[in-house]
Protein backbone atom coordinates (compact mmCIF):
# COMPACT_ATOMS: atom_id res chain seq x y z
CA UNK A 1 0.00 0.00 0.00
CA UNK A 2 2.78 2.20 1.10
CA UNK A 3 4.71 1.37 -2.09
CA UNK A 4 1.60 2.45 -4.29
CA UNK A 5 0.87 5.69 -2.79
CA UNK A 6 4.78 6.38 -3.26
CA UNK A 7 4.51 5.76 -7.13
CA UNK A 8 1.07 7.53 -7.61
CA UNK A 9 3.34 10.80 -5.90
CA UNK A 10 5.81 10.13 -8.47
CA UNK A 11 3.48 9.86 -11.26
CA UNK A 12 1.25 12.91 -9.78
CA UNK A 13 5.02 15.00 -9.78
CA UNK A 14 6.02 13.90 -13.12
CA UNK A 15 2.75 15.03 -14.46
CA UNK A 16 2.96 18.37 -12.89
CA UNK A 17 6.60 18.92 -13.82
CA UNK A 18 5.49 17.23 -17.49
CA UNK A 19 2.60 19.86 -18.20
CA UNK A 20 3.17 22.90 -15.99
CA UNK A 21 6.56 23.20 -17.23
CA UNK A 22 5.75 22.81 -20.61
CA UNK A 23 3.44 25.38 -20.14
CA UNK A 24 5.94 27.36 -18.27
CA UNK A 25 8.31 26.95 -21.34
CA UNK A 26 5.69 27.72 -24.12
CA UNK A 27 4.97 31.38 -22.47
CA UNK A 28 8.87 31.81 -21.63
CA UNK A 29 9.36 31.93 -25.03
CA UNK A 30 6.49 34.16 -26.12
CA UNK A 31 7.58 36.37 -24.06
CA UNK A 32 11.47 36.10 -25.26
CA UNK A 33 10.07 36.36 -28.83
CA UNK A 34 8.21 39.93 -28.40
CA UNK A 35 11.10 41.42 -25.93
CA UNK A 36 14.25 40.31 -28.34
CA UNK A 37 11.68 42.08 -31.10
CA UNK A 38 11.48 45.25 -28.68
CA UNK A 39 15.43 45.36 -28.29
CA UNK A 40 16.55 44.73 -31.52
CA UNK A 41 17.72 47.77 -31.91
CA UNK A 42 20.60 47.18 -29.22
CA UNK A 43 23.39 45.37 -30.77
CA UNK A 44 25.65 42.99 -28.27
CA UNK A 45 29.19 41.70 -29.56
CA UNK A 46 31.53 39.16 -28.05
CA UNK A 47 34.64 41.07 -29.12
CA UNK A 48 37.71 42.99 -27.09
CA UNK A 49 37.41 47.01 -28.29
CA UNK A 50 35.18 49.16 -29.45
CA UNK A 51 34.46 49.40 -33.12
CA UNK A 52 34.70 53.04 -33.02
CA UNK A 53 38.07 53.40 -30.66
CA UNK A 54 39.04 57.05 -31.98
CA UNK A 55 35.26 58.59 -30.74
CA UNK A 56 34.81 60.00 -26.60
CA UNK A 57 32.19 57.88 -25.23
CA UNK A 58 30.95 56.66 -21.88
CA UNK A 59 31.20 53.16 -20.50
CA UNK A 60 29.31 51.48 -18.66
CA UNK A 61 29.49 47.57 -17.00
CA UNK A 62 25.95 46.67 -17.65
CA UNK A 63 24.59 42.54 -16.78
CA UNK A 64 21.68 40.16 -16.76
CA UNK A 65 21.80 37.44 -14.63
CA UNK A 66 18.85 34.38 -14.50
CA UNK A 67 18.72 31.46 -12.34
CA UNK A 68 16.58 28.41 -13.82
CA UNK A 69 15.97 25.20 -13.17
CA UNK A 70 14.51 22.12 -14.53
CA UNK A 71 11.37 20.80 -13.66
CA UNK A 72 10.40 17.07 -12.52
CA UNK A 73 9.81 15.82 -15.31
CA UNK A 74 13.08 16.66 -16.98
CA UNK A 75 14.93 15.81 -14.56
CA UNK A 76 13.44 12.70 -14.60
CA UNK A 77 14.00 12.19 -17.78
CA UNK A 78 17.90 13.52 -18.03
CA UNK A 79 18.39 10.70 -15.27
CA UNK A 80 17.28 7.78 -18.29
CA UNK A 81 18.97 9.92 -20.99
CA UNK A 82 22.10 9.09 -18.82
CA UNK A 83 22.12 5.99 -19.42
CA UNK A 84 22.33 6.12 -23.42
CA UNK A 85 24.01 9.41 -23.78
CA UNK A 86 23.62 11.77 -26.80
CA UNK A 87 21.48 15.03 -27.28
CA UNK A 88 18.68 16.21 -24.81
CA UNK A 89 16.97 18.45 -26.18
CA UNK A 90 14.94 19.26 -22.65
CA UNK A 91 18.26 20.83 -21.23
CA UNK A 92 18.84 22.49 -24.32
CA UNK A 93 16.32 24.49 -24.61
CA UNK A 94 15.89 25.25 -20.98
CA UNK A 95 19.68 26.36 -21.29
CA UNK A 96 19.20 28.08 -24.76
CA UNK A 97 16.01 30.15 -23.04
CA UNK A 98 18.03 31.12 -20.05
CA UNK A 99 21.00 32.57 -22.21
CA UNK A 100 18.26 34.49 -24.10
CA UNK A 101 16.96 35.57 -21.46
CA UNK A 102 20.67 36.56 -19.80
CA UNK A 103 20.98 38.49 -22.90
CA UNK A 104 17.83 40.45 -23.15
CA UNK A 105 18.16 41.31 -19.33
CA UNK A 106 21.49 42.92 -20.45
CA UNK A 107 20.20 44.79 -23.54
CA UNK A 108 17.43 46.26 -20.86
CA UNK A 109 20.70 47.38 -18.92
CA UNK A 110 22.08 48.51 -21.66
CA UNK A 111 18.70 50.69 -22.93
CA UNK A 112 18.45 51.88 -19.42
CA UNK A 113 21.92 53.58 -19.94
CA UNK A 114 21.03 55.30 -22.73
CA UNK A 115 23.20 52.69 -24.77
CA UNK A 116 22.65 51.14 -28.44
CA UNK A 117 25.79 48.95 -28.54
CA UNK A 118 27.33 46.60 -25.97
CA UNK A 119 30.85 45.01 -26.36
CA UNK A 120 32.72 42.56 -24.85
CA UNK A 121 30.16 40.12 -23.63
CA UNK A 122 30.88 37.60 -21.55
CA UNK A 123 29.09 34.36 -20.39
CA UNK A 124 29.20 33.08 -17.47
CA UNK A 125 27.52 29.32 -15.87
CA UNK A 126 26.79 28.45 -12.57
CA UNK A 127 25.54 25.26 -11.05
CA UNK A 128 23.49 26.42 -7.85
CA UNK A 129 22.13 23.04 -7.06
CA UNK A 130 22.34 20.03 -9.00
CA UNK A 131 20.47 16.44 -7.97
CA UNK A 132 17.22 16.10 -8.19
CA UNK A 133 16.63 20.01 -7.60
CA UNK A 134 19.19 21.61 -10.50
CA UNK A 135 19.22 24.83 -11.14
CA UNK A 136 21.65 27.09 -12.92
CA UNK A 137 22.83 30.72 -12.93
CA UNK A 138 23.51 32.12 -16.81
CA UNK A 139 24.77 35.73 -16.41
CA UNK A 140 26.06 37.78 -19.07
CA UNK A 141 28.08 40.88 -18.44
CA UNK A 142 29.53 43.38 -21.36
CA UNK A 143 30.50 47.07 -21.76
CA UNK A 144 27.47 49.57 -22.82
CA UNK A 145 28.87 52.51 -24.88
CA UNK A 146 27.21 55.65 -25.10
CA UNK A 147 28.41 58.43 -27.39
CA UNK A 148 29.09 61.50 -25.48
CA UNK A 149 28.34 65.25 -26.56
CA UNK A 150 24.85 64.21 -27.80
CA UNK A 151 22.88 66.80 -27.34
CA UNK A 152 19.63 64.81 -26.40
CA UNK A 153 21.42 62.52 -23.52
CA UNK A 154 22.22 65.57 -21.94
CA UNK A 155 21.69 64.60 -17.82
CA UNK A 156 17.78 64.63 -17.08
CA UNK A 157 16.49 64.09 -20.68
CA UNK A 158 14.59 60.64 -21.39
CA UNK A 159 16.89 58.50 -22.90
CA UNK A 160 16.46 57.45 -25.93
CA UNK A 161 15.02 54.38 -26.71
CA UNK A 162 12.55 54.35 -23.73
CA UNK A 163 10.53 56.27 -26.14
CA UNK A 164 10.21 53.28 -28.60
CA UNK A 165 10.25 51.06 -25.58
CA UNK A 166 7.16 52.17 -24.64
CA UNK A 167 5.38 52.46 -28.14
CA UNK A 168 5.74 49.11 -28.95
CA UNK A 169 4.77 48.34 -25.36
CA UNK A 170 1.58 50.17 -26.50
CA UNK B 1 34.35 55.79 -11.50
CA UNK B 2 34.48 53.87 -14.67
CA UNK B 3 34.10 49.92 -14.31
CA UNK B 4 33.89 48.17 -17.66
CA UNK B 5 35.78 44.68 -19.14
CA UNK B 6 37.17 46.57 -21.98
CA UNK B 7 40.54 46.73 -22.45
CA UNK B 8 40.89 50.27 -23.73
CA UNK B 9 37.99 53.04 -23.61
CA UNK B 10 37.60 54.70 -26.38
CA UNK B 11 38.99 58.86 -26.37
CA UNK B 12 40.78 57.94 -22.96
CA UNK B 13 43.96 56.86 -22.09
CA UNK B 14 45.50 55.51 -19.22
CA UNK B 15 47.81 57.13 -17.45
CA UNK B 16 48.88 54.85 -14.66
CA UNK B 17 48.59 51.91 -13.60
CA UNK B 18 47.66 50.92 -9.98
CA UNK B 19 47.74 47.09 -9.69
CA UNK B 20 44.72 45.03 -9.35
CA UNK B 21 41.60 45.22 -6.85
CA UNK B 22 38.88 42.94 -5.81
CA UNK B 23 35.60 42.60 -3.92
CA UNK B 24 33.64 39.76 -2.75
CA UNK B 25 31.06 38.39 -1.03
CA UNK B 26 29.82 34.77 0.25
CA UNK B 27 25.97 34.98 0.13
CA UNK B 28 23.57 31.88 1.22
CA UNK B 29 20.10 31.42 0.81
CA UNK B 30 17.29 32.43 2.90
CA UNK B 31 15.46 29.38 3.99
CA UNK B 32 11.81 30.47 3.34
CA UNK B 33 13.62 31.14 -0.67
CA UNK B 34 14.80 28.14 -0.71
CA UNK B 35 11.71 26.12 0.50
CA UNK B 36 9.93 28.08 -1.90
CA UNK B 37 12.92 27.36 -5.15
CA UNK B 38 12.04 23.34 -3.96
CA UNK B 39 8.91 23.52 -4.63
CA UNK B 40 9.17 25.79 -8.29
CA UNK B 41 11.54 22.83 -8.74
CA UNK B 42 8.56 20.49 -9.55
CA UNK B 43 7.45 22.45 -12.44
CA UNK B 44 10.57 24.44 -13.46
CA UNK B 45 11.24 27.87 -15.01
CA UNK B 46 12.66 30.80 -13.21
CA UNK B 47 13.84 30.96 -9.47
CA UNK B 48 13.32 34.81 -8.71
CA UNK B 49 14.40 34.67 -5.45
CA UNK B 50 17.79 33.00 -6.31
CA UNK B 51 17.81 35.68 -9.29
CA UNK B 52 17.65 38.31 -6.81
CA UNK B 53 20.37 37.02 -4.36
CA UNK B 54 22.79 36.67 -6.95
CA UNK B 55 21.83 40.09 -8.64
CA UNK B 56 22.21 41.88 -4.96
CA UNK B 57 25.30 39.50 -4.60
CA UNK B 58 27.21 41.10 -7.91
CA UNK B 59 26.14 44.46 -6.87
CA UNK B 60 28.38 43.82 -3.23
CA UNK B 61 31.43 42.75 -4.90
CA UNK B 62 31.30 45.38 -7.26
CA UNK B 63 30.72 48.00 -4.78
CA UNK B 64 33.71 46.50 -2.40
CA UNK B 65 35.97 46.37 -5.43
CA UNK B 66 35.22 50.28 -6.45
CA UNK B 67 35.90 51.20 -2.86
CA UNK B 68 39.18 49.50 -2.92
CA UNK B 69 40.17 50.92 -6.21
CA UNK B 70 39.15 54.57 -4.60
CA UNK B 71 40.79 53.99 -1.79
CA UNK B 72 44.39 53.50 -4.08
CA UNK B 73 43.39 56.50 -5.78
CA UNK B 74 42.03 55.46 -9.38
CA UNK B 75 39.47 56.69 -11.53
CA UNK B 76 38.48 53.57 -13.61
CA UNK B 77 38.57 49.91 -13.26
CA UNK B 78 39.00 47.80 -16.35
CA UNK B 79 39.41 44.49 -17.87
CA UNK B 80 36.60 43.48 -14.80
CA UNK B 81 36.40 39.38 -14.56
CA UNK B 82 33.51 37.68 -12.57
CA UNK B 83 34.13 34.04 -10.81
CA UNK B 84 31.50 32.25 -9.11
CA UNK B 85 31.97 29.47 -7.16
CA UNK B 86 29.79 27.24 -4.88
CA UNK B 87 30.78 27.09 -1.62
CA UNK B 88 28.12 24.46 -0.20
CA UNK B 89 24.73 23.41 -1.38
CA UNK B 90 23.43 26.52 0.33
CA UNK B 91 26.17 29.26 -0.16
CA UNK B 92 28.17 30.29 -3.35
CA UNK B 93 31.00 33.35 -3.21
CA UNK B 94 31.12 35.76 -5.40
CA UNK B 95 34.25 37.53 -6.97
CA UNK B 96 34.63 40.70 -9.50
CA UNK B 97 38.53 41.59 -10.12
CA UNK B 98 39.88 43.82 -12.19
CA UNK B 99 42.69 46.54 -13.08
CA UNK B 100 42.97 49.82 -11.35
CA UNK B 101 43.93 52.72 -13.21
CA UNK B 102 44.01 56.10 -13.88
CA UNK B 103 42.69 57.21 -16.91
CA UNK B 104 42.84 60.90 -18.89
CA UNK B 105 40.86 62.15 -21.83
CA UNK B 106 43.03 61.97 -25.32
CA UNK B 107 43.70 64.86 -26.80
Amino acid sequence: MGAFIELLIFLGLLATGYFVGQVIERRHYASIRVRERRYRDIMAFPMRFAPNAVAAQDAYLVSGTVVISADYFKTFVAGLRNLIGGNFRAYETLMERARREAILRLKEDARRRGSSLVVCVRFETTTISSGWAPAMEIFAYGTALVPRAMPERAAGSVPPGSVSASLSRG
Amino acid sequence: MIISNLEIIPGKRVASHLGMVQGSTVRAKHVGKDIFASLKNIVGGELKGYTELMQEAREEAIKRMTAEARSIGANAILNVRFATTSISAGAAEILAYGSAVRLEDLG
